[in-house]
């Protein structure tokens, strides 16, 4: 039986349904994501899981406990908020020890702990600050701290990286992924933002209309999206639009080229379907084992530093495709007629 | 331009005579106890009458009561109507101001009629019953300006999310209004209580009706008995009420953690 146990979750607010039929099994030790655009419930799901709010139907168990109709303080759960949330009365060290006191540890074990938490996220030395005193990325730290000082069983953070500036960001999102590896503790990261999820977490939920549309690994979601918003959501994707000839043989047509995709298709009324394609997948000019060869016209040419990134207009469809930027061959000319060529394995059939 | 000045500056003038020089002229009056010249006779007086010893001694200990009810009446309610019922602020806000509106001698009739001695609860009718009254009343005449300065103080902080902290980290209510909303409306709770301290030390019609032997009786009893020692009384009155608002402005100014919020 998993660690966190969520089973069939509903939550609403008034009339609103905010989240629907919410499941998600999560081991111990594993780091999960939620993924989704603003307003999908990401943060609903966190928030009934520390006992914020009360879910209309459904139950959340911790370690074999049931915890649903628990309070927020008697949960055991470390929270990081994206707005920190420190108490701004207290010092650093306090702040880290808060939960240590509350549970009324002896002062030498509390003065112990703050240490190791300190030294834990690189801060020592700054035990008598007050939150003022510090930074953005700092404050951010020392909440991490304090969430973890008293051993929860699990680790909620909501955004946490969100009010950061870029730099910060991308240590802070390391440093918390080594912490959290160290220490071993499940835990749950909400975020909007797909590179945070893919490159942080053991597994990635991708949320939707407050329903979980995928839950996998980031390399499956990646690769492997289940839905057309998963797609449209994780990285950057061509839609492009082919006529089904035989749908069991898995025979289309894209534009004047006809393709095996040695695949069932499902069976559309108009006979048409739309196929996804990563733009890494797609190449300039002909390739062995890129069976589909479509000409196009350059549309638009973005210079990204190691990658080029192109837009071709093949019939009515555009396709962006990135190569690598080679210092002996200059970025092709805009208007110029291509060939781009993909391989029928990366044409990705999506269920609506 | 120059013109505006000059006539700020006369406004100015006008203003602080209007306020001062009645001051000034009781101040001098109050030195004059002494035939040959000026002399703080008359404060000595006063301060070594045992009278206002005792009186003054009980309305600082009431007015200190009143604070602390004052404050554990006031703290749990903002926070929580912060919290819970931001939608009952307006009808709260109202009911604390309602002492500024009806004057204090219609609430002392109602609270005479209600708790007499022929009432269920004959509060008047035994000397900790009147001052359990009187308590109650005072702390009620503080709402406006306390529950005002706690509010405030409470925007200034983040109080669900600091309270959604809290209670992750294992806190229970008490725990969270004691350590994380009290210490950070601290100030707040203090300037509501020292103008609080002002009002309860100088407080009349609520002492009088209900007969309690406090400090403003005794400024009014000697106002007609005396002539010398009333100005004096009155002087020092004002300089109390003034280091209360000076004690105001120095503890915001000095308190450690919130310095970057000014
Ligand atoms: N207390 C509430 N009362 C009413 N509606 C709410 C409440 N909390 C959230 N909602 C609604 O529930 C939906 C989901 O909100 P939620 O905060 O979970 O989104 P989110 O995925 O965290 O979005 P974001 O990325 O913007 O933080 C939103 O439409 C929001 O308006
Ligand atoms: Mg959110």
């Amino acid at each position: 039986m998993a660690f966190l146990d969520i089973n069939h979750l509903e939550k609403s607010f008034g009339a609103v349904h905010v989240v629907k039929d919410f499941n998600l099994a999560i081991d111990k030790g594993e780091f999960v994501s939620f993924l989704g655009p603003s307003g999908c419930g990401k943060t609903t799901v966190l928030r009934m899981v520390a006992g914020f709010e009360t879910p209309s139907s459904g139950s959340i168990r911790i370690n074999g406990q049931d915890v649903t109709n628990l309070r927020p303080n008697q949960r055991n759960i470390g929270m990081v908020f994206q707005a920190y949330a420190l108490f701004p009365n207290l010092t650093v060290a306090q702040n880290i020890g808060f939960g240590l006191r509350v549970a009324g540890k002896p002062r030498a074990e509390i003065d112990d702990r703050v240490a190791d938490m300190l030294k834990l996220i690189g801060l020592p030395g700054l035990d008598e600050r007050y939150p003022f005193q510090l930074s953005g990325g700092q404050q951010q730290r020392v909440a991490l701290a304090r969430a973890l000082a008293a051993k929860p069983r699990v680790l909620l953070l909501d955004e946490p990286l969100s009010a950061l500036d870029a730099k910060i960001r991308v240590n802070l999102r390391e440093e918390i992924r080594l912490i959290q590896r160290e220490l071993g503790i499940t835990t749950i990261f909400v975020t909007h933002d797909q590179e945070e999820a893919l490159s942080m977490s053991d597994r990635v939920v991708v949320m939707h209309q407050g329903i979980a549309d995928q839950v996998g690994t980031p390399f499956e979601i990646y690769n492997r999206p289940a839905t057309r918003f998963v797609a449209q959501f994780v990285g950057t994707l061509n839609l492009i639009g082919a006529s089904v000839i035989d749908a069991k043989a898995g025979k289309i047509k894209v534009g004047d080229v006809p393709v095996a995709l040695n695949r069932a298709l499902p069976i559309t009324a108009d006979g048409k379907v739309s196929l996804a394609l990563r733009p890494e997948t797609v190449s300039l000019g002909r390739h062995e084992g890129r069976n589909v060869v479509l000409s196009g016209r350059i549309a638009e040419v973005h210079f990204l530093g190691s990658v080029i990134r192109v837009r071709v207009q093949v019939g009515g469809e555009f396709v962006s495709l990135d190569t690598f930027n080679r210092p002996d061959a200059p970025p092709p000319e805009v208007g110029s007629t291509v060939q781009i060529s993909v391989s029928e394995r990366d044409l990705l059939t999506l269920a609506a | 331009m120059n013109g505006n000045r000059a006539w700020s500056w006369i406004v100015i003038l006008l203003g602080s005579l209007y306020f001062l020089l009645p001051l000034a002229g009781m101040f001098e009056f109050s030195m004059r106890m002494k035939r040959d010249g000026y002399s703080f006779e008359a404060y000595r007086v006063v301060l070594a009458d045992p009278q206002f010893q005792h009186t003054f001694g009980y309305s600082i200990v009431l007015a200190l009561l009143t604070i602390v009810l004052g404050a554990l009446i006031v703290v749990p309610t903002a926070y929580w109507v912060r919290l819970r019922l931001p939608s009952a602020r307006p009808v709260i806000e109202f009911i604390t101001l309602l002492p500024l509106v009806i004057p204090p001698i219609v609430i002392v009739f109602g609270y005479i009629r209600i708790y007499n001695t022929s009432s269920i609860l004959p509060l008047t009718g035994s000397w900790w019953g009147t001052n359990i009254l009187t308590l109650f009343g005072y702390a009620t005449l503080a709402l406006p300006y306390m529950y005002r300065a706690v509010d405030t103080g409470l925007r200034t902080i983040d109080v669900a999310t600091l309270t959604e902290a809290a209670q992750s980290l294992g806190a229970s209510w008490t725990r969270i209004l004691a350590t994380v909303i009290l210490p950070n409306v601290l100030i707040s709770v203090l300037s509501g209580a020292f103008l609080t301290f002002a009002i309860v030390i100088g407080e009349y019609v609520f002492a009088a009706l209900l007969n309690i032997n406090s400090f403003g009786p005794f400024m009014v009893w000697m106002g007609g008995n005396r002539a010398y020692e009333p100005s004096a009384l009155a002087v020092i009155a004002f300089i109390i009420t003034w280091a209360c608002m000076g004690l105001i402005q120095l503890v915001t100014r000095f308190s450690k953690f919130s310095a970057a919020r000014r």
